[in-house]
């Protein structure tokens, strides 16, 4: 579905700040990504999700070289705040990107209130962005994504400013979405425990000229819960490998590739 | 604090019209010269009965809002041409700063030269001086729209048109709105000035008549207060609709008053 191949970038002039990143996705997975703060996460995406030409390498999705945003991509901004736009309603800002699906006004609104509610803000659509709560505001972006029904859906630290029993909801939201989707997933974040409970596979970056340093498989059952995965014995064994690894302690494992 | 300003405004002009007023009856100055506040007053109210008058200010607004218009199209085509080419933005910049401060007055020989109606010199001048403000706040707004927010549009697979009107143009609305209002107010200085020399119809030639062959001072200080009046009536009533139109704005700014 997707595949990096020895993708570099710097900034201008700047430093590298992506040193080489092999990666291929199957269609339907989710790869967690996870690696030490400012090592290149964002920038690596954004290369990924074309809006970033890569200073070198390349980016093939569905046989395609990425040279432009692909068709059906959906991005959540770790800068979810800016990312929503305060002259819309809530709902209109759901709603927007669905004018690329060809939709009407009222199926829009339809599919922007039924993505509200699943991410638990039934009843803020004919809010403004600046009248909810950051944590409001990153479920918002979430489901602006989530509405646009994409192939490839591209997460940056999306569970950052919500509160810890939201988060779990979200997370078993985005389980839920993987189960029947065939969505494509990729989720950067700096929770360890959430890259491991979620993903099908954990890619551990290294800090800035990011690398692969290892590329874990999640051996856990498809089914998942919070209370039981959790305490899975895989479960413990993998955080703690990750844990190390982010760390930069321990071996490199190649498990997945 | 919306009434505290009404009182204290009250005040004030209550305040003013006592000193004018007894100024006037005290002899301190020649009546004849300038008649007591409360003749003018009253001049001023029997005017809004006075047919002729009530033609020479529509013919003033008239000038007054065609220019308006044309500057407002005018600077904002001029605004985005120059605002999505960089560097035709940065060359344009200094001619922009450089033409800005030539006062649209000293062109009113120029004008009345040009141009073979009354009505279309005091247009094309308004036009001139009103399309500054508005040129200037349209390009310093373009160049502050937040990058985010085109990349959001942009991720969703929004081409340029789509960015321009969904994001370049909502971010913008508020400022060039703000040079709508100082443009509308230069305008009406510059429409008026220009009667007060060329003649023609409109409030500036009623003072100029009023004003000639020993003349009736009452009358023409009755025509300026009506012109104060119209300037601070137009300034309300677009406050009011920037208030209104741009909350959004204004609250995330912190600029409501
Ligand atoms: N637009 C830009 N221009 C120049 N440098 C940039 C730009 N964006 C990011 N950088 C630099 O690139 C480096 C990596 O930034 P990036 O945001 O990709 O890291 P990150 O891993 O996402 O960080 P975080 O954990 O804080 O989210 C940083 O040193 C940053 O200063
Ligand atoms: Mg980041």
């Amino acid at each position: 579905m997707l595949e990096i191949e020895n993708l570099t970038h710097a900034y201008g002039s700047g430093p590298l700040i992506v040193g080489g990143i092999d990666l291929r996705v199957e269609a339907g997975e989710l790869v967690s990504i996870v690696g030490p703060s400012g090592c290149g996460k964002s920038t690596l995406l954004r290369c990924i999700a074309g809006l970033q030409r890569p200073s070198g390498g390349l980016v093939t999705k569905d046989g395609k070289v990425v040279e432009q945003v692909p068709d059906d991509l959906a991005v959540v901004f770790q800068d979810y705040s800016r990312s929503l736009f305060p002259w819309l309603s809530v709902r209109d800002n759901v709603a927007l990107p669905l004018r690329r699906r060809g939709l009407k006004r009222a199926a829009r609104h339809e599919a922007a209130d039924q993505a509200l509610e699943s991410v638990g803000l039934a009843e803020a659509g004919s809010k403004y962005p600046w009248q909810l709560s950051g944590g409001m505001q990153q479920r918002a972006s979430i489901a602006r994504a989530l509405a646009y029904r994409p192939t490839l859906l591209i997460m940056d630290e999306p569970f950052g400013s919500v509160d810890a029993q939201t988060r779990e909801d979200l997370e078993d939201l985005l389980l839920s979405v993987r189960g029947n989707g065939g969505m494509t997933i990729l989720l950067v974040t700096h929770d360890i425990d959430e890259s491991v409970y979620v993903g099908d596979r954990v890619v551990v970056l290294t800090k800035s000229p990011t690398r692969v340093r290892a590329d874990l498989r999640v051996g856990l059952p498809a089914k998942r819960d919070q209370i039981t995965t959790r305490g899975l014995p895989e479960f413990v064994h993998l955080r703690a490998e990750v844990g190390r690894l982010v760390r930069g302690i321990g071996t490199p494992v190649q498990s997945a590739s | 604090m919306r009434k505290i300003q009404i009182v204290r405004g009250t005040i004030g002009v209550a305040g003013a019209v006592a000193v004018a007023e007894l100024a006037s009856r005290s002899g301190l100055v020649d009546p004849a010269a300038l008649p007591a506040a409360s003749t003018v007053l009253q001049r001023a109210a029997e005017l809004t009965v006075d047919g002729e008058f009530l033609a020479d200010v529509t013919d003033t607004l008239k000038a007054w809002l065609g220019g308006l218009a044309l500057a407002t199209l005018i600077a904002l085509a001029a605004g985005l041409a120059l605002g999505s080419t960089p560097w035709l933005g940065r060359a344009s910049r200094i001619v922009v700063e450089f033409m800005r401060p030539i006062p649209s007055v000293a062109l009113i020989p120029l004008a009345i030269v040009t141009f073979s109606s009354a009505t279309q010199s005091k247009m094309a001048l308004v036009c001139y001086a009103a399309t500054w403000p508005i040129l200037i706040n349209t390009l310093y707004a373009l160049r502050d729209v937040d990058p985010l927010a085109k990349e959001t549009l942009r991720s969703f697979g929004f081409g340029p048109a789509a960015v321009l009107l969904r994001v370049n143009l909502p971010s913008i609305a508020p400022f060039v709105a703000t040079g709508v209002r100082i443009s509308a107010s230069v305008g009406l200085v510059v429409v008026i000035s220009t009667e007060l020399v060329a003649g023609g119809e409109g409030i500036g030639s009623y003072l100029t008549e009023t004003q000639s062959g020993g003349g009736r001072p009452d009358l023409m200080l009755a025509g300026a207060v009506w012109a104060g009046v119209l300037g601070l009536l137009i300034n309300a009533v677009l406050v009011a609709a920037e208030r209104r139109a741009f909350r959004w704005h204004t609250v995330r700014t912190g600029a409501s008053a």
